[in-house]
């Protein structure tokens, strides 16, 4: 009896799934390792997949955030300037006042959320279009930051920061040891925070819904400032702590080397199947899209491709993936127009 | 029967327009009511004022089962269990047809979704009204039917009382309006009072026991539905009488413009064969599904057939592109065009001139002023579209002059053929009549017309000729002045 009606609603679901976008997109991330698994010996070896996960715990977790933001029917690309407005300011006061762990995510945390909140009042109370707000908030937060850091590095961080986060070490047969860094610690959270949001809340739905129909949430009574506010607020969060995994991977602040990354992460979460649209995207599609482009550019370098190149792939993928999507939609729509 | 819902002396001002003025209405439990009046006569902001989405002026009382308001918002409104549907169904596409139902009910801030909650929700309100539709499917997968059952489920999980539903047989095909008004019915049975606002008046007097008309912001009257037929309401709502005539004339030996023979695409239609003549309109009726879209859009080159042939003016024509269509002198207004197929910012004369500008060009690929005036002055003049200037946007027009302005774009292009898909979906009887007019004078002027409408009575009254359309084929043929609207109607319906 049970094993019926859990395969009733098993079924569809399953079906659901492999019309989806996120089925094709972990079709080709698939297609890609095993590619890449024949053709290089380095590639799908713990030791690269490892370094694969660390250097793009940053533009995956800032994903992360911006999905949220996407989905909620906006976009926002003043983050990375809010990132690096939050790592100057916690990691300045944690040299000045020798400040521990808890108290630099809670710096950078709220830094970034006071920079997301600033967002989500222009764009709510003065209904401004959200690219041209933090377009804006860019150039503002990142030019207060280089007016007051002077552009200058900070090199000498706290002991504890520089040496992070490494539990659960393991050593391979060759001696190299593994563990979980603060990188991958803070994406796998991440990660799951933003799909218990999405997912699990009633606030989340409500974000899919006002990214859905934004007229009708109003005449539903939704509170469409307090979304805002917490999907602008959670991107600023996320950016702050984003932050700190950088620096610490980085060893090292540097106010100038962040604001530019904000198209690569818009492109991995739209390669994810999220729409500029507003109202669709998931949290497995914006994993998909960061690994893709990941697996890509590392694959590119293993294969022994000039980085030279590496952008133009970066860009095709991109572009043939949006395609499919859009030309499979259509095609899909074309289908029932006629039925 | 007790009133759920009394207004007295409602009065609405929007700057120096009197948008409303000392509007009193009742509705009794239970009740099926209709609410008439042409655009503008004040329909919408007598709901949005029942709503509680709009304030009345002070000195007006709303009165819903015995107690008193000066004026609702929207959270009493919907407390006291109205619940309005809008013409946009106001759904959210992206969510399932389960979410949407219930999204009402389960609002609230980082509390864990109760998915189970939220399916019983709406199973249960699906139960009420004997609807079945798929919880888990995405909204934007349904048909626009579909889609108005999710929006009356979301009505009856908020515990509706008074369901108010905003021209909900607009996009419906006849045989969903009739599933609509069962459901109408229904909610009869069940003590829920409907208000209906719609411009179709012969399905509003079907299903209503009352109705109200409002003109120029003032109540006309409260009728009996049964002591109504869809002429007094037209005179009601208009000031103004419409009576139609079935044409006569005989166009067979004229000059035959469109030639269809044989023409078939498997799946869509089959071996449909026509003529249409120099001046005469031709109706063409069916139920949805019947293929006379399919094969409209395959006289425009946008579904080419397989097999068969056209011919335009004695010319065998093989379309592929609405291009060429346009080209040969074939043009084609689909319904949503009517409204859609504007650029409502920009000049009344620039849409006019957008589909015919390579042709107002001069060697340099240059448009002189002087021709660009006239040409588009020649428009307006043709199509009486009241404008006091032609570069004013196409938005500070009125509906009706706006849809003129649609048909002026299409006939600067001097088509041969002109083919009306639904033209009057969700226009007032005024601008109707308008529609009818600039139809009856193109044609008039030599232009072969092939007009598609769900509407018996738009073909009946507008077309020379009606053919029936049904599974792909042609069906039969009606002379209207030969024959009577319910032979027709029983003919399509058979």
């Amino acid at each position: 009896m049970t094993l019926a009606a859990d395969q009733r609603s098993f079924m569809p679901a399953l079906r659901r799934f492999r019309r989806s976008h996120e089925f094709w997109l972990l079709v080709v991330v698939i297609v890609f390792c095993l590619g890449l698994g024949l053709a290089t010996d380095s590639f799908l070896t713990l030791q690269n997949l490892f370094d694969l996960l660390t250097s793009n715990a940053f533009v995956g977790i800032l994903a992360a955030g911006l999905l949220v933001v996407l989905v909620a029917g906006g976009i926002d690309i003043s983050f990375t300037a809010t990132a690096s407005v939050a790592q100057y300011v916690a990691l300045s006061l944690a040299l000045s006042y020798g400040l521990g762990w808890f108290a630099i995510f809670a710096i950078a945390g709220a830094v970034g959320v006071v920079c997301g909140l600033i967002n989500a009042i222009f764009i709510t109370k003065l209904r401004i279009s959200s690219i041209i707000v933090s377009i804006a908030t860019l150039n503002i937060f990142y030019g207060l930051l280089i007016f007051f850091s002077g552009g200058k590095y900070i090199t000498s961080l706290p002991k504890y920061f520089r040496d992070g986060v490494w539990w659960f070490e393991y050593d391979d047969a060759a001696g190299v040891p593994y563990a979980l860094n603060l990188q991958i610690l803070v994406l796998a959270i991440v990660f799951l925070c933003t799909w218990l949001l999405l997912n699990r809340t009633n606030v989340g739905r409500q974000i899919y819904a006002m990214g859905g129909n934004k007229d009708a949430a109003q005449r539903l009574g939704f509170q469409v400032f307090r979304l805002n506010c917490l999907v602008y607020g959670y991107l600023g969060l996320i950016a702050g702590v984003a932050s700190l995994v950088q620096a610490q991977l980085a060893q090292s602040v540097t106010p100038t080397v962040l604001v530019g990354k904000e198209l690569d992460v818009l492109a991995a979460v739209v390669l994810g199947g999220a729409s500029l649209a507003g109202g669709v995207g998931t949290v497995l599609g914006t994993i998909l899209g960061v690994a893709l482009l990941a697996i890509l550019q590392n694959g590119l370098v293993l294969v022994g491709v000039s980085s030279y190149w590496s952008q133009l792939f970066v860009g095709l993928i991109i572009l043939v993936a949006v395609s499919i999507t859009a030309w499979s939609e259509r095609r899909r729509r074309q289908s029932k127009a006629i039925n | 029967m007790a009133n759920f819902l009394d207004l007295h002396a409602i009065s609405k001002r929007f700057g120096g327009v009197h948008a409303l003025r000392d509007v009193d209405m009742s509705l009794e439990a239970g009740e099926v009511h209709c609410l008439v009046g042409e655009n503008g006569s004040g329909k919408s902001t007598l709901i949005k004022i029942i709503a509680g989405v709009q304030r009345p002026e002070p000195g007006g009382r709303i009165v819903i089962e015995g107690r008193e308001y000066a004026h609702l918002d929207p959270v009493q409104s919907t407390a006291r269990g109205i619940q309005v549907i809008y013409q946009d169904l106001s759904l959210f596409p992206n969510l399932t047809v389960a979410e949407n139902i219930a999204v009402g009910r389960h609002l609230g801030g980082l509390h864990l979704v109760k998915w189970d909650a939220i399916h019983e929700t709406a199973q249960a309100a699906m139960a009420r009204i004997d609807v079945s539709l798929d919880p888990h499917a995405k909204v934007e997968d349904l048909s626009i039917a579909s889609r108005q059952l999710v929006a009356i489920c979301r009505a009856m999980a908020a515990d509706a009382r008074l369901v108010i539903m905003d021209e909900p047989t607009a996009s419906l095909t006849r045989h969903e309006v009739d599933a609509l008004l069962r459901l109408v019915a229904d909610l009869k049975k069940k003590g829920i009072c409907t208000l209906f606002v719609s411009h179709r008046l012969d399905e509003v007097l079907e299903v209503a026991e009352r109705v109200t008309v409002l003109r120029d912001g003032a109540k006309v009257g409260d009728y009996s539905a049964r002591e109504m037929d869809d002429k007094k309401l037209a005179m009601l709502m208009t000031g103004k009488a419409f009576a139609y005539e079935t044409g006569d004339k005989d166009f067979s030996r004229g000059e035959t413009i469109l030639s269809v023979k044989n023409l078939t695409r498997p799946g869509h239609y089959a071996d449909v064969s026509l003529d249409i003549h120099a001046g005469e309109i031709v109706g063409l009726t069916g139920l949805l599904g019947s293929g006379r879209t399919e094969f409209a859009l395959s006289l425009f080159g946008m579904n080419p057939p397989v097999s068969g042939e056209i011919r335009l003016d004695g010319k065998r024509l093989a379309l592929r592109t609405n291009r060429q269509a346009i080209d040969e002198g074939i043009a084609y207004v689909p319904e949503d065009r009517l409204t859609l197929g504007l650029v409502l910012e920009q000049p009344i004369s620039a849409n006019i001139l957008i589909t015919i500008l390579d042709k107002l060009a001069d060697g340099l690929g240059l448009i002189s002023e002087a021709t660009r005036r006239s040409v588009a002055q020649r428009g307006v003049d043709d199509l009486a579209i009241k404008a006091p200037n032609p570069d004013n946007p196409v938005k500070t027009l009125s509906g009706g002059n706006q849809q003129r302005v649609v048909l002026a774009k299409w006939m600067a292009t001097k088509p041969r053929l002109l083919i009306l898909d639904s033209p009057t979906v969700g226009v007032d009887i005024a601008a109707k009549d308008g529609i009818y007019e600039i139809v009856k004078n193109l044609a008039a002027n030599g232009v072969a017309v092939l007009l598609i409408s769900d509407e018996i009575p738009e073909v009946f009254y507008h077309a020379d000729r009606v053919l029936i359309m049904r599974q792909g084929r042609l069906s039969g043929e009606c002379r209207p002045h030969a024959s009577s609207e319910a032979e027709l109607r029983d003919a399509v319906n058979a």
